[in-house]
C-alpha cells in the first residue's frame, strides 16, 4: 500500500464512526440487548404465538406474490424503456420513480381510495366478487407499488449494455425471437433480476406506511408483523415489541446478505460479459 | 420488416410490430393503473369539496404546524446527514483502511431494516425502558415523544443517502487530483473546496434531493418515536393517518397533496440531475431508491 498524502483521515473517519456508531449501531444494538434479554423461552415463546406466526405468513406470502408480479411488470418495463421508443417515453421512465418519492402513507390512502368498494377500481372489482381493499390483496398491492423500481432499475442499465453482437449472432445461426431471449439475453439479465427480486422482497417484508389504510389489520388474517410490533407498543408490550421486532431484524441481515451476495455476483458477471 | 431509423441493420428479439404495440400498450395501462392513478387520485379526493376547503384545511393550525414540524425535521435531518455523507465518502474514497467494506455495509444498513424495527430501536436507546431512558429522565431532557427523537429517527432512516451517491463517483474520480492540489501545498479544505466538490456538485445534490424527500415523507419509523400527540409531534404523514382515520378524507388527501407535490417536484429535480450525469456513476444493478 502506497503512502497516502491526502489529509483528514482522522477527521472524516472519525465523525463517520461516531455517527454510524450513534444513529445506526446502537439503536440496532439496543433492540437486540432488549430481544435477548428475555431468555431463550419467552423469546421462543412470543416469536411464534399464533398471532405472530399468523402475521409472518401473510406477510412473506403477500411479499411473494408482489414480488413475483414486479419480476414480469418490472421487466417488461424495463424492456419497454430501453427497446422501444413511443411518445412519452420520457415521462413513464421518470414515473417509475414515483413509488420511492412519495411517502408511503400518502400511497396507502391513495391506493385505499382506489380499491375500496366505491372507488374507481373497487367499483368494477368489487361486482365481479374480487375484493381487494382489507384483504390480503391489498397488501400484495401496496407491496407491490412501492417495490416497484427496484426491479425496473435494476435490470435497466443491464439491458442498455446488451452487446447487440450476441442476438445477431443467435438471429445469424437461425434462433427464433423466444428462442434466443430465453438462451441468450435472459441468462444475462439473470444476476440482475435476482439482486432486483431480493431488494424488492426486502423492503416488501418491512414495509408499513402504505399497507395499514389498505389492509384492515385484522389479527390472524390482514395484519403484518409491522403493524403487530406497533400493537404490542401501543400495549406498552415493550419485550413483545423486541421480539417481534428482532425477528424483522435478523430477516433484513439476511436479506441483505443474500442482496450484496447476488449483487457481487451480478457485477462480476456483466464485467466478464 | 423496414425500420425508419437504420443506423441498426437487423431488426433486434422483440422487434416485431405486433408483439411491440401489445408490450407497449400493457406496460403503459398498467402504469396508468399502478403509478399515475394513485398521484391522480389524490388531486381528485382532495379537491373533491372544492377550493375553500382546500384551503381551509391547510391553513388549519394543525396542518400548519404538521408542515413546521417537517420542515424543521429536514433542515436539521438533511445537512447533517450530508456532512454525514461527505465525511463518509472522502474517508472511504481517499484512503485505504482495515474493515473499509464493513464499514460501507454499516452506513447502507438503514436502507435494508423497516422503519418501524428503526423506531423501536430508538425507544430501546431513549426511552424510559431503553439505555439512557432513565438519565434523560433524571435530567428532565425530553427525546422521544418530542421533536428531537422525530429529527433521531428521521436520521436514521435516511442516513445512506448522500454517501451512497458520492462514494461511488469518489471512487471512480480516483485521488490523483486531490494528490495534486496537496502537493501543490493546497490545504485539505482547499482541496475539497476546490478539486473534489466542483466535480462531485451534482451528484451530492442529487443525494441531498432524495434525502429531503425521504424525510419529508417518514411515516414509520417517527410514528413510533413521535407519541402522535396532535399540534405537537405530528409531522404532515402523521397529520394525514390522523386526519384519514378521523374520517376526514378531504383534509387527510388535501394534506396528502402537498406531499405529493413535493414528489413530484423530487422527480422532476431528479431528472434534470440526470442530466447533469448524476445518479450514473454506481456499482451496476443498484436502484436509485428513495422511500418507505
Amino acid at each position: 500500500m502506497r503512502r497516502n498524502v491526502l489529509p483528514g483521515l482522522r477527521l472524516s473517519l472519525g465523525v463517520t464512526l461516531f455517527y454510524v456508531g450513534l444513529i445506526v449501531v446502537l439503536p440496532l444494538a439496543a433492540l437486540a440487548f432488549k430481544a435477548a434479554s428475555l431468555g431463550p423461552a419467552d423469546y421462543w415463546r412470543i416469536v411464534s404465538s399464533d398471532r405472530a406466526l399468523a402475521s409472518y405468513q401473510v406477510t412473506v406470502l403477500s411479499a411473494f406474490g408482489a414480488t413475483l408480479f414486479n419480476l414480469f411488470f418490472g421487466l417488461a418495463l424495463a424492456w419497454v424503456l430501453t427497446r422501444y421508443s413511443f411518445p412519452g417515453k420520457r415521462l413513464v421512465d421518470a414515473m417509475v420513480d414515483l413509488p420511492f418519492a412519495l411517502p408511503t402513507a400518502v400511497a396507502g390512502i391513495a391506493l385505499t381510495a382506489l380499491f375500496s368498494a366505491n372507488g374507481w377500481f373497487g367499483s368494477i372489482l368489487e361486482p365481479l366478487g374480487i375484493r381487494v381493499a382489507y384483504t390480503p390483496i391489498g397488501i400484495m398491492i401496496a407491496m407491490c407499488f412501492t417495490s416497484l423500481p427496484f426491479i425496473v432499475r435494476t435490470v435497466q442499465p443491464v439491458l442498455e449494455d446488451l452487446d447487440p453482437a450476441l442476438e445477431e449472432a443467435a438471429q445469424s445461426l437461425g434462433g427464433s425471437d423466444w428462442t434466443i431471449f430465453r438462451k441468450v439475453i435472459l441468462p444475462l439479465l439473470t444476476p440482475a433480476l435476482l439482486a432486483g427480486v431480493s431488494l424488492s422482497f426486502a423492503r416488501s417484508l418491512g414495509e408499513f406506511g402504505a399497507i395499514i389504510f389498505i389492509a384492515g389489520n385484522q389479527p390472524m388474517s390482514t395484519e403484518i408483523t409491522a403493524l403487530l410490533i406497533f400493537i404490542r407498543l401501543e400495549e406498552y408490550d415493550y419485550q413483545a415489541a423486541a421480539a417481534i421486532a428482532s425477528v424483522l431484524l435478523i430477516t433484513a441481515f439476511v436479506m441483505l446478505g443474500v442482496t450484496n451476495w447476488l449483487q457481487a455476483r451480478a457485477l462480476r458477471y456483466t464485467a466478464r460479459g | 420488416m423496414r425500420r425508419l431509423n437504420t443506423h441498426r441493420k437487423p431488426p433486434r428479439v422483440g422487434d416485431q410490430p405486433l408483439f411491440r404495440r401489445l408490450l407497449i400498450g400493457i406496460v403503459l395501462v398498467l402504469v396508468a393503473l399502478i403509478i399515475v392513478a394513485p398521484l391522480v387520485i389524490i388531486g381528485v379526493e382532495a379537491s373533491a369539496k372544492g377550493w375553500a376547503v382546500y384551503r381551509d384545511t391547510i391553513i388549519h393550525p394543525d396542518t400548519r404546524h404538521a408542515i413546521m414540524l417537517t420542515v424543521l425535521a429536514a433542515l436539521v435531518a438533511v445537512p447533517v446527514n450530508t456532512a454525514f455523507g461527505i465525511a463518509a465518502a472522502w474517508a472511504i474514497t481517499k484512503f485505504d483502511f482495515w474493515g473499509k467494506r464493513f464499514l460501507l455495509v454499516l452506513i447502507e444498513i438503514p436502507f435494508s431494516v423497516s422503519p418501524i424495527v428503526a423506531g423501536v430501536a430508538y425507544l430501546f436507546v431513549y426511552g424510559l425502558q431503553g439505555i439512557f431512558g432513565p438519565t434523560l429522565d433524571a435530567w428532565d431532557i425530553k427525546i422521544l415523544f418530542a421533536i428531537p427523537g422525530i429529527i433521531l429517527a428521521s436520521m436514521f432512516v435516511t442516513a445512506p443517502f448522500v454517501a451512497r451517491e458520492l462514494i461511488p463517483l469518489m471512487q471512480a474520480q480516483g485521488r490523483d487530483l486531490e494528490e495534486a492540489a496537496t502537493s501543490l501545498g493546497a490545504s485539505g479544505w482547499r482541496t475539497f473546496f476546490s478539486v473534489t466538490l466542483p466535480n462531485v456538485k451534482w451528484a451530492l445534490l442529487y443525494g441531498v434531493i432524495l434525502c429531503n424527500a425521504r424525510v419529508m415523507g417518514e411515516f414509520g419509523a417517527v410514528s413510533v418515536v413521535s407519541g402522535n400527540i396532535r399540534g405537537q409531534t405530528n409531522t404532515l404523514p402523521l397529520h394525514i393517518e390522523l386526519l384519514y382515520h378521523d374520517y376526514q378524507a378531504t383534509g387527510a388527501f388535501a394534506s396528502a397533496s402537498i406531499l405529493a407535490t413535493i414528489a413530484v417536484l423530487t422527480i422532476i429535480a431528479k431528472v434534470a440531475l440526470e442530466r447533469q450525469g448524476a445518479g450514473r456513476v454506481r456499482p451496476q444493478a443498484k436502484p436509485a431508491e428513495s422511500n418507505s
